[in-house]
């Protein structure tokens, strides 16, 4: 195979392998004449240069060709699709069993719930990393209703489990149009910077202040960067489960967030107090001392409640829109009955 | 005894990376030791001695901590022999990028930041581009975009080798880069072994102390920078 890609003009290598072309450019590798194959351009090169880029000669044709593979491979892996999850207990902080087998669909939303430091984040953290009675829990996770592979496990760039968590930063200093597109590259989408504007457009319909395109990511609020997340995750990401640490009040519009994700097809976890969140689900865990100690299937009379508890927040809401608009709040409010 | 190399830049969290690898090596019965290397100074051997893992350190000094690395690895295999170590674990800082401790035949794991920006990877040398394993650390503090991003960009610089993410605060994922541990061979012996790649080179009279400026000081392996607008005079 080594040789194929060897025989090739150079010109025709970087032109289709957009990978190599990075690499090459990274290394800044002195350009060649057109009519040269790769492997006598490299043959050309000085010993100097490839030390200087911390290569040897013999390695770097087999670097490349490797490089050609791994893209390939990432363009040809379907995503992962998967129709259930399923959480096998374990135990709790004293060691006393969960007797629990939980089973979650495509399209489900799952709260936790729990009193801080009951061992909520220790169940997403189980689930993230597909647990295999390996952590502190002795929890484990299957997949479709088998134990994942080690190849699905140890993909860092597919994982199964997206984590929107709450103490995240932006590292880079990008506008969110080259952020979101710079995601969508690596996802191999064909038009990355049509997906990066339905994303961002989605995010904006999450979200009542509006962003634009050109703002960097590092500018954005809390609740402009929670509903960014929220978009980009339902429609970029290729984890098939997404779990979240609460979606603030900041503005988010948190049903329509949870539509957006489980309309994805996605299993969506969120550990969650708020009312809006935690009854739109249709089943609550209740973690206490480490350990699942309840399953609680949402009632007809709590979803009854829970539209009462959306009308006062869409009330809420243009309040706090009203307010954003510089208006005064001086009319009698009248709550809904 | 089993050798195995771990190699990152300053601050991205080896130590806490191997701490707790090492706590679940020691849980299932195997003896560890860590040997540290590093430039100047070194408060982790402290920790290592808190948690009860014997610890060598070897301070680089004014030396390439590359060249005093190589120039001591086979010390370290036989202070490790000498403890009865099942397995010794060496832990060194690659400093200009260009470092690689990596050995032939010896599992190699290179330490990576996800706070260091999503390009980070492509910019590391054969410290990451000729390892077996990548662990990329601090991943909880960036978002899942960039999380996907510098793994992405990991796979690239790597391509083919494992990769995964490890919280070094929480331990998570210290499990998996156990089972990799375990898989991999034994190291009886570095006699006749090789470097993956050479290291930094640098002979020069600044290598040997000295401090003055100006081109009657610069002999032996100099290289200049090349400038723009004076290759288009040329």
């Amino acid at each position: 195979m080594s040789t194929a890609l060897g025989t090739l003009p150079l010109v025709e290598v970087l032109d289709r392998h957009p990978a190599v072309a990075d690499f090459v450019k990274v290394l800044g590798l002195p350009a060649a004449p057109a009519a040269l194959t790769l492997a006598q351009w490299l043959d050309e090169l000085p010993d100097e240069a490839f030390f200087d880029v911390g290569m040897e000669r013999g390695q770097m044709l087999d670097h490349l060709q490797r490089l050609v593979e791994e893209v390939r491979a990432m363009e040809s892996s379907a995503d992962a699709r998967i129709d259930s999850l399923t959480l096998i207990g374990g135990h709790d902080k004293q060691g006393r069993m969960e007797l629990v087998e939980l089973t979650f669909r495509a399209g489900d939303i799952v709260c936790i719930v729990g009193p801080t430091g009951s061992g909520k984040s220790r169940l997403l953290g189980d689930i993230e990393c597909l647990a295999q009675g390996d952590t502190p829990t002795g929890r484990r996770v299957l997949i479709n209703g088998r134990e994942p592979t080690q190849a699905r496990r140890y993909a860092p760039d597919r994982k199964m489990v997206a984590q929107l968590s709450q103490n995240m930063n932006f590292v880079v200093d990008l506008s969110v149009r080259e952020f979101i597109t710079m995601h969508a590259r690596c996802r191999m989408v064909v038009e990355p910077a049509g997906m990066a504007e339905t994303v961002i457009a989605c995010a904006n319909a999450l979200t009542g202040e509006k962003f634009a395109p050109e703002v960097s990511v590092t500018q954005l609020s809390g609740g402009q960067t929670r509903a960014l997340m929220i978009a980009d995750a339902a429609l970029l990401s290729a984890s098939p489960v997404v779990l979240i640490d609460e979606i603030e009040n900041a503005g988010v519009d948190r049903k329509r967030a949870l539509e957006l994700l489980a309309g994805g097809e996605k299993i969506v976890l969120i550990s969650t107090h708020d009312p809006l969140l935690a009854l739109r689900g249709a089943r609550r865990i209740v973690i206490r001392n480490g350990g699942i100690s309840e399953v609680i299937s949402t009632s007809e009379r709590e979803r009854a409640n829970l539209q009462r508890i959306e009308q006062i927040d869409a009330m809420l809401m243009g309040i706090r829109d009203r307010l954003r608009g510089g208006l005064r709040i001086e009319e009698e409010l009248e709550w809904p009955n | 005894m089993q050798l195995i190399t771990v190699a990152g830049s300053p601050s991205v969290g080896k130590t806490s990376v191997i701490l707790r690898v090492a706590e679940l090596l020691r849980q299932s019965g195997l003896k560890v030791g860590v040997a540290k290397f590093d430039a100047l100074s070194t408060v982790d051997d402290e920790l290592y001695a808190q948690k009860g893992i014997p610890v060598a350190v070897g301070l680089a000094g004014s030396l390439c901590p590359d060249h005093y690395f190589v120039s001591n690895v086979e010390d370290c295999l036989a202070w490790g022999e000498r403890q009865g170590f099942d397995l010794l674990i060496s832990e060194s800082a690659g400093l200009c990028n260009r470092c690689s401790p990596h050995i032939d035949g010896v599992l190699a794991i290179c330490v990576v930041d996800a706070l260091a920006g999503v390009h980070t990877p492509k910019k590391i040398g054969p410290m990451l581009r000729l390892a077996d394993l990548v662990v990329i650390t601090k991943g909880d503090i960036v978002s899942q975009v960039e999380r996907e991003v510098f793994a992405f960009h990991v796979r690239l610089a790597n391509p083919g080798a494992q990769a995964l993410f490890c919280n070094g605060i929480t331990g998570q994922g210290a499990t998996d880069i156990v089972q990799h541990i375990r898989a991999a061979a034994p190291t009886p012996s570095l006699d006749g072994s090789r470097l993956r790649f050479s290291m930094p080179a640098a002979v020069c009279p600044y290598c040997v102390g000295e401090t003055a400026i100006g081109e009657t000081h610069q002999r032996g392996n100099v290289k200049k920078m090349r400038f723009a607008d004076l290759e288009a005079a040329r």
